[in-house]
Protein backbone atom coordinates (compact mmCIF):
# COMPACT_ATOMS: atom_id res chain seq x y z
CA UNK A 1 0.00 0.00 0.00
CA UNK A 2 1.58 3.54 -0.68
CA UNK A 3 1.40 6.32 1.94
CA UNK A 4 -0.85 9.45 1.10
CA UNK A 5 2.06 11.48 0.42
CA UNK A 6 3.60 9.32 -2.73
CA UNK A 7 -0.37 9.02 -3.87
CA UNK A 8 -0.51 12.98 -3.27
CA UNK A 9 2.74 13.35 -5.27
CA UNK A 10 1.25 10.73 -8.03
CA UNK A 11 -2.23 12.74 -8.08
CA UNK A 12 0.22 16.19 -8.74
CA UNK A 13 1.61 14.69 -11.49
CA UNK A 14 -1.36 14.44 -13.41
CA UNK A 15 -2.93 17.53 -12.63
CA UNK A 16 -3.08 20.78 -15.46
CA UNK A 17 -2.20 24.28 -15.58
CA UNK A 18 -5.44 25.02 -15.39
CA UNK A 19 -6.99 22.66 -12.85
CA UNK A 20 -9.13 23.94 -10.09
CA UNK A 21 -8.35 22.08 -6.72
CA UNK A 22 -9.68 21.76 -3.25
CA UNK A 23 -7.72 19.92 -0.34
CA UNK A 24 -9.48 19.03 2.73
CA UNK A 25 -8.10 20.45 6.18
CA UNK A 26 -5.60 18.67 8.39
CA UNK A 27 -2.39 17.00 6.64
CA UNK A 28 -3.84 16.76 2.98
CA UNK A 29 -3.99 20.49 2.37
CA UNK A 30 -0.35 20.16 4.36
CA UNK A 31 1.03 17.23 2.15
CA UNK A 32 -0.21 18.92 -1.16
CA UNK A 33 1.03 22.25 -0.31
CA UNK A 34 4.49 20.75 -0.09
CA UNK A 35 4.47 18.48 -2.66
CA UNK A 36 3.04 20.81 -5.40
CA UNK A 37 1.80 24.80 -4.30
CA UNK A 38 0.00 26.94 -7.01
CA UNK A 39 -2.24 29.83 -7.35
CA UNK A 40 -5.07 27.13 -8.70
CA UNK A 41 -5.16 25.42 -4.68
CA UNK A 42 -7.68 25.84 -2.24
CA UNK A 43 -6.54 24.68 0.81
CA UNK A 44 -9.33 24.16 3.03
CA UNK A 45 -7.35 24.95 6.18
CA UNK A 46 -11.26 24.65 8.66
CA UNK A 47 -14.54 23.17 8.03
CA UNK A 48 -14.26 19.59 7.70
CA UNK A 49 -16.60 18.12 5.16
CA UNK A 50 -16.77 21.48 3.35
CA UNK A 51 -14.14 20.61 0.40
CA UNK A 52 -16.48 18.92 -1.44
CA UNK A 53 -19.41 21.63 -1.56
CA UNK A 54 -17.25 24.41 -2.51
CA UNK A 55 -15.83 22.65 -5.85
CA UNK A 56 -19.01 21.04 -6.53
CA UNK A 57 -19.97 25.16 -6.58
CA UNK A 58 -17.21 26.07 -8.89
CA UNK A 59 -17.99 22.80 -11.31
CA UNK A 60 -21.41 23.97 -11.64
CA UNK A 61 -20.39 27.50 -12.24
CA UNK A 62 -18.58 26.62 -15.06
CA UNK A 63 -18.39 23.59 -16.59
CA UNK A 64 -15.72 24.84 -18.86
CA UNK A 65 -13.55 24.58 -15.77
CA UNK A 66 -11.91 21.23 -14.60
CA UNK A 67 -12.73 21.09 -10.19
CA UNK A 68 -10.35 18.25 -8.46
CA UNK A 69 -11.19 17.71 -4.91
CA UNK A 70 -8.80 15.42 -2.65
CA UNK A 71 -10.37 14.81 0.20
CA UNK A 72 -10.17 11.99 3.15
CA UNK A 73 -12.24 9.12 4.54
CA UNK A 74 -13.40 11.04 7.43
CA UNK A 75 -14.13 14.42 5.75
CA UNK A 76 -16.53 12.24 3.04
CA UNK A 77 -18.08 10.30 6.07
CA UNK A 78 -18.73 13.71 7.49
CA UNK A 79 -20.64 15.17 4.58
CA UNK A 80 -21.58 11.83 3.10
CA UNK A 81 -25.17 13.88 1.54
CA UNK A 82 -22.78 15.62 -0.22
CA UNK A 83 -22.01 12.55 -2.67
CA UNK A 84 -25.73 12.29 -3.51
CA UNK A 85 -25.60 16.05 -4.15
CA UNK A 86 -22.70 15.89 -6.74
CA UNK A 87 -24.27 12.33 -8.56
CA UNK A 88 -27.93 14.69 -8.57
CA UNK A 89 -26.03 17.63 -10.01
CA UNK A 90 -23.89 15.51 -12.29
CA UNK A 91 -21.38 18.24 -13.17
CA UNK A 92 -18.78 16.53 -15.94
CA UNK A 93 -16.05 18.32 -14.98
CA UNK A 94 -15.74 17.31 -11.46
CA UNK A 95 -13.05 14.92 -10.24
CA UNK A 96 -13.19 13.44 -6.83
CA UNK A 97 -10.76 11.07 -5.40
CA UNK A 98 -11.37 10.28 -1.20
CA UNK A 99 -7.69 9.13 0.11
CA UNK A 100 -8.56 6.42 2.49
CA UNK A 101 -6.70 5.34 5.47
CA UNK A 102 -9.39 4.22 7.47
CA UNK A 103 -8.39 6.72 10.13
CA UNK A 104 -8.43 10.16 11.40
CA UNK A 105 -4.71 10.36 10.45
CA UNK A 106 -4.95 14.30 10.98
CA UNK A 107 -5.58 13.99 14.67
CA UNK A 108 -3.84 10.82 15.35
CA UNK A 109 -4.71 8.10 13.47
CA UNK A 110 -8.03 7.49 15.06
CA UNK A 111 -10.06 4.69 12.72
CA UNK A 112 -12.57 5.81 10.63
CA UNK A 113 -15.22 3.39 9.77
CA UNK A 114 -14.26 2.77 6.20
CA UNK A 115 -12.61 -0.56 6.92
CA UNK A 116 -15.81 -1.72 6.56
CA UNK A 117 -17.89 0.36 4.18
CA UNK A 118 -16.53 1.05 1.19
CA UNK A 119 -17.25 5.05 -0.13
CA UNK A 120 -16.90 4.18 -3.73
CA UNK A 121 -19.67 1.88 -3.88
CA UNK A 122 -21.85 4.61 -2.12
CA UNK A 123 -20.94 7.01 -4.76
CA UNK A 124 -21.79 4.43 -7.87
CA UNK A 125 -24.89 3.52 -5.92
CA UNK A 126 -25.69 7.08 -5.47
CA UNK A 127 -25.14 7.80 -9.17
CA UNK A 128 -21.57 9.34 -9.98
CA UNK A 129 -20.48 8.49 -13.72
CA UNK A 130 -17.12 6.48 -12.92
CA UNK A 131 -16.37 5.50 -9.58
CA UNK A 132 -13.74 3.28 -8.45
CA UNK A 133 -11.58 1.95 -6.07
CA UNK A 134 -7.59 1.49 -6.94
CA UNK A 135 -4.93 0.55 -4.41
CA UNK A 136 -1.11 1.34 -5.65
CA UNK A 137 0.69 3.91 -7.31
CA UNK A 138 -0.12 1.97 -10.85
CA UNK A 139 -3.95 1.42 -10.46
CA UNK A 140 -3.90 5.14 -8.94
CA UNK A 141 -1.79 6.95 -12.12
CA UNK A 142 -4.17 4.73 -15.15
CA UNK A 143 -7.29 5.87 -13.09
CA UNK A 144 -5.86 9.45 -13.04
CA UNK A 145 -4.67 9.25 -16.96
CA UNK A 146 -8.62 7.71 -17.51
CA UNK A 147 -10.39 10.49 -15.19
CA UNK A 148 -8.92 13.35 -18.02
CA UNK A 149 -11.48 14.45 -19.59
CA UNK A 150 -15.31 16.02 -19.05
CA UNK A 151 -16.68 12.73 -18.56
CA UNK A 152 -17.27 13.14 -14.41
CA UNK A 153 -18.67 12.94 -12.16
CA UNK A 154 -15.67 10.85 -11.53
CA UNK A 155 -14.53 9.46 -8.39
CA UNK A 156 -11.19 7.47 -7.34
CA UNK A 157 -10.95 6.06 -4.20
CA UNK A 158 -7.42 5.09 -3.69
CA UNK A 159 -6.33 2.68 -0.42
CA UNK A 160 -3.89 4.83 1.17
CA UNK A 161 -1.33 3.85 4.06
CA UNK A 162 -1.36 5.80 7.52
CA UNK A 163 2.08 7.25 7.07
CA UNK A 164 2.66 10.65 8.70
CA UNK A 165 5.12 13.08 7.01
CA UNK A 166 7.51 14.22 9.95
CA UNK A 167 8.11 17.96 10.80
CA UNK A 168 5.79 18.44 7.68
CA UNK A 169 4.89 22.64 7.53
CA UNK A 170 1.62 23.97 8.03
CA UNK A 171 0.33 26.04 4.95
CA UNK A 172 2.53 29.22 5.15
CA UNK A 173 0.52 31.33 3.18
CA UNK A 174 -2.32 33.32 5.09
CA UNK A 175 -6.60 32.33 4.51
CA UNK A 176 -6.74 35.32 2.68
CA UNK A 177 -3.73 35.16 0.47
CA UNK A 178 -5.19 31.62 -0.31
CA UNK A 179 -8.01 33.16 -1.30
CA UNK A 180 -6.85 35.86 -3.48
CA UNK A 181 -4.20 33.80 -5.39
CA UNK A 182 -7.63 31.23 -6.10
CA UNK A 183 -9.15 34.03 -7.30
CA UNK A 184 -6.46 35.21 -9.47
CA UNK A 185 -6.54 31.22 -10.91
CA UNK A 186 -10.24 31.12 -11.29
CA UNK A 187 -10.08 34.87 -13.40
CA UNK A 188 -7.20 33.76 -15.59
CA UNK A 189 -8.96 30.73 -16.30
CA UNK A 190 -12.13 32.35 -17.33
CA UNK A 191 -10.50 35.00 -19.76
CA UNK B 1 -48.98 45.14 5.97
CA UNK B 2 -48.95 44.19 2.65
CA UNK B 3 -46.17 41.28 1.68
CA UNK B 4 -43.85 41.45 -0.07
CA UNK B 5 -44.55 39.54 -3.40
CA UNK B 6 -41.97 36.75 -4.78
CA UNK B 7 -41.41 38.42 -7.82
CA UNK B 8 -40.78 41.92 -6.62
CA UNK B 9 -38.17 40.32 -4.06
CA UNK B 10 -35.98 38.32 -6.59
CA UNK B 11 -36.41 40.58 -9.26
CA UNK B 12 -34.45 43.24 -6.73
CA UNK B 13 -32.13 39.99 -5.29
CA UNK B 14 -31.17 39.33 -9.25
CA UNK B 15 -30.48 43.12 -9.90
CA UNK B 16 -27.83 43.46 -7.23
CA UNK B 17 -25.86 40.85 -8.73
CA UNK B 18 -26.84 37.57 -7.29
CA UNK B 19 -28.15 35.04 -9.36
CA UNK B 20 -26.65 31.60 -7.31
CA UNK B 21 -28.50 29.86 -4.74
CA UNK B 22 -28.21 27.23 -3.08
CA UNK B 23 -29.98 26.42 0.04
CA UNK B 24 -33.14 24.11 2.29
CA UNK B 25 -36.53 24.87 1.80
CA UNK B 26 -38.78 26.58 4.32
CA UNK B 27 -42.05 27.16 4.65
CA UNK B 28 -41.86 30.89 5.95
CA UNK B 29 -41.56 31.89 2.24
CA UNK B 30 -43.13 29.12 0.31
CA UNK B 31 -44.19 30.96 -2.80
CA UNK B 32 -41.21 32.87 -2.76
CA UNK B 33 -38.79 30.12 -2.69
CA UNK B 34 -40.48 28.12 -5.36
CA UNK B 35 -40.87 31.47 -7.81
CA UNK B 36 -36.54 31.45 -7.15
CA UNK B 37 -37.21 27.27 -8.46
CA UNK B 38 -38.98 28.24 -11.54
CA UNK B 39 -36.36 31.68 -12.47
CA UNK B 40 -34.44 30.61 -15.01
CA UNK B 41 -32.35 33.76 -14.74
CA UNK B 42 -31.07 31.83 -11.27
CA UNK B 43 -29.23 28.88 -10.63
CA UNK B 44 -30.41 27.20 -7.68
CA UNK B 45 -29.02 24.01 -6.45
CA UNK B 46 -31.25 22.32 -3.60
CA UNK B 47 -28.51 21.28 -1.10
CA UNK B 48 -28.82 18.41 1.20
CA UNK B 49 -27.65 21.12 4.33
CA UNK B 50 -27.33 24.47 5.46
CA UNK B 51 -23.41 23.66 5.23
CA UNK B 52 -23.62 22.06 2.18
CA UNK B 53 -25.35 25.13 0.31
CA UNK B 54 -22.70 27.47 1.84
CA UNK B 55 -20.11 25.72 0.26
CA UNK B 56 -21.95 25.95 -3.01
CA UNK B 57 -22.63 29.50 -2.37
CA UNK B 58 -19.55 30.93 -1.82
CA UNK B 59 -18.43 29.77 -4.98
CA UNK B 60 -19.71 32.24 -6.60
CA UNK B 61 -17.16 34.85 -5.24
CA UNK B 62 -14.43 33.60 -7.18
CA UNK B 63 -16.51 34.56 -9.97
CA UNK B 64 -16.30 37.91 -9.07
CA UNK B 65 -20.12 37.81 -7.53
CA UNK B 66 -22.22 37.01 -4.34
CA UNK B 67 -23.65 33.59 -3.76
CA UNK B 68 -26.76 33.50 -1.39
CA UNK B 69 -27.68 30.47 0.68
CA UNK B 70 -31.83 30.05 1.29
CA UNK B 71 -32.39 28.29 4.39
CA UNK B 72 -34.69 28.39 7.68
CA UNK B 73 -33.27 29.71 10.85
CA UNK B 74 -32.61 25.98 12.39
CA UNK B 75 -30.07 25.62 9.87
CA UNK B 76 -27.86 28.38 11.50
CA UNK B 77 -26.58 25.67 13.99
CA UNK B 78 -25.45 23.69 10.48
CA UNK B 79 -23.77 27.02 9.42
CA UNK B 80 -22.21 28.12 12.81
CA UNK B 81 -18.53 25.83 11.57
CA UNK B 82 -18.10 26.90 7.87
CA UNK B 83 -19.31 30.38 8.67
CA UNK B 84 -16.25 30.56 11.33
CA UNK B 85 -13.32 28.35 9.48
CA UNK B 86 -14.58 29.16 6.02
CA UNK B 87 -16.40 32.25 5.63
CA UNK B 88 -15.29 34.42 8.22
CA UNK B 89 -11.48 33.40 7.97
CA UNK B 90 -11.40 33.60 4.15
CA UNK B 91 -13.71 36.75 4.12
CA UNK B 92 -15.83 35.17 1.92
CA UNK B 93 -19.11 37.02 1.43
CA UNK B 94 -21.99 35.08 0.90
CA UNK B 95 -26.01 36.13 1.69
CA UNK B 96 -27.66 34.03 4.27
CA UNK B 97 -31.89 34.66 3.20
CA UNK B 98 -33.11 32.99 6.58
CA UNK B 99 -37.18 32.27 7.58
CA UNK B 100 -37.47 33.21 11.28
CA UNK B 101 -39.26 30.08 12.68
CA UNK B 102 -40.44 30.79 16.08
CA UNK B 103 -40.26 34.31 16.11
CA UNK B 104 -40.95 36.02 19.26
CA UNK B 105 -40.38 32.76 21.13
CA UNK B 106 -43.42 30.40 22.44
CA UNK B 107 -46.19 29.62 21.88
CA UNK B 108 -45.43 30.92 18.85
CA UNK B 109 -44.88 28.02 16.01
CA UNK B 110 -43.86 24.47 16.90
CA UNK B 111 -41.58 24.07 20.07
CA UNK B 112 -38.72 23.06 18.16
CA UNK B 113 -38.38 26.33 16.96
CA UNK B 114 -39.03 27.85 20.44
CA UNK B 115 -35.22 28.07 21.29
CA UNK B 116 -33.57 29.10 17.99
CA UNK B 117 -36.49 31.37 17.53
CA UNK B 118 -35.50 33.67 20.33
CA UNK B 119 -31.44 33.19 19.86
CA UNK B 120 -31.16 33.56 16.48
CA UNK B 121 -30.33 37.13 16.55
CA UNK B 122 -27.92 36.42 19.44
CA UNK B 123 -25.60 33.81 17.50
CA UNK B 124 -25.13 36.24 14.72
CA UNK B 125 -24.31 39.01 16.68
CA UNK B 126 -21.73 36.77 18.99
CA UNK B 127 -20.60 35.73 15.51
CA UNK B 128 -20.58 39.67 14.81
CA UNK B 129 -22.37 38.72 11.42
CA UNK B 130 -23.76 41.84 10.06
CA UNK B 131 -28.02 41.01 10.09
CA UNK B 132 -31.24 42.72 8.99
CA UNK B 133 -34.57 42.12 9.98
CA UNK B 134 -36.47 42.40 6.25
CA UNK B 135 -39.59 44.77 6.61
CA UNK B 136 -42.38 45.26 3.80
CA UNK B 137 -41.53 48.94 3.67
CA UNK B 138 -38.45 49.96 2.17
CA UNK B 139 -37.48 46.41 1.73
CA UNK B 140 -34.66 47.07 -1.15
CA UNK B 141 -33.04 49.80 1.47
CA UNK B 142 -32.71 47.33 3.69
CA UNK B 143 -31.24 44.61 1.53
CA UNK B 144 -28.87 47.22 0.04
CA UNK B 145 -27.81 48.42 3.45
CA UNK B 146 -26.57 44.62 4.10
CA UNK B 147 -24.94 44.00 1.08
CA UNK B 148 -23.01 47.16 1.66
CA UNK B 149 -21.83 45.66 5.28
CA UNK B 150 -21.23 42.58 3.52
CA UNK B 151 -19.52 44.55 1.19
CA UNK B 152 -17.22 46.71 3.12
CA UNK B 153 -16.53 44.16 5.61
CA UNK B 154 -16.10 41.10 2.89
CA UNK B 155 -18.08 39.09 5.19
CA UNK B 156 -21.71 36.99 5.06
CA UNK B 157 -24.41 38.91 6.47
CA UNK B 158 -28.35 37.06 7.22
CA UNK B 159 -31.57 38.57 6.07
CA UNK B 160 -33.90 37.29 8.35
CA UNK B 161 -37.55 36.64 7.24
CA UNK B 162 -39.95 36.75 9.88
CA UNK B 163 -43.94 34.99 8.53
CA UNK B 164 -45.91 37.29 6.28
CA UNK B 165 -43.39 39.57 5.70
CA UNK B 166 -42.31 37.99 2.26
CA UNK B 167 -45.62 35.55 0.21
Amino acid sequence: MISRIDAIKIIADHVDDDELVISTTGMISREFFVTQDRPGNFYMLGSMGLASSFGLGLALLNHNQRVVVIEGDGSTLMSMGTLALIASEAPPNFLHIILDNESYESTGAQPSITGQIDLAEIAASCGYRHAERVEGAEQLARALTNGEGNHGPRLILAKVGIAPVKNISRVTHTPVEIRDQFHGAVAQNMA
Amino acid sequence: MTAIEPSAFWEFVKSRGITFVSGVPDSTFKKTYDHMVDDPEIRYVPAVREDVALGIASAAYFQGEVGAVIMQNSGIGNVVNPLTSFSLMYQVPVLLIVGWRGYGGPPNDAPEHWVMGTKSTEILETLELPFEILETEGFEDCIDRLLATMNEKSVPGALLIRPGVVL
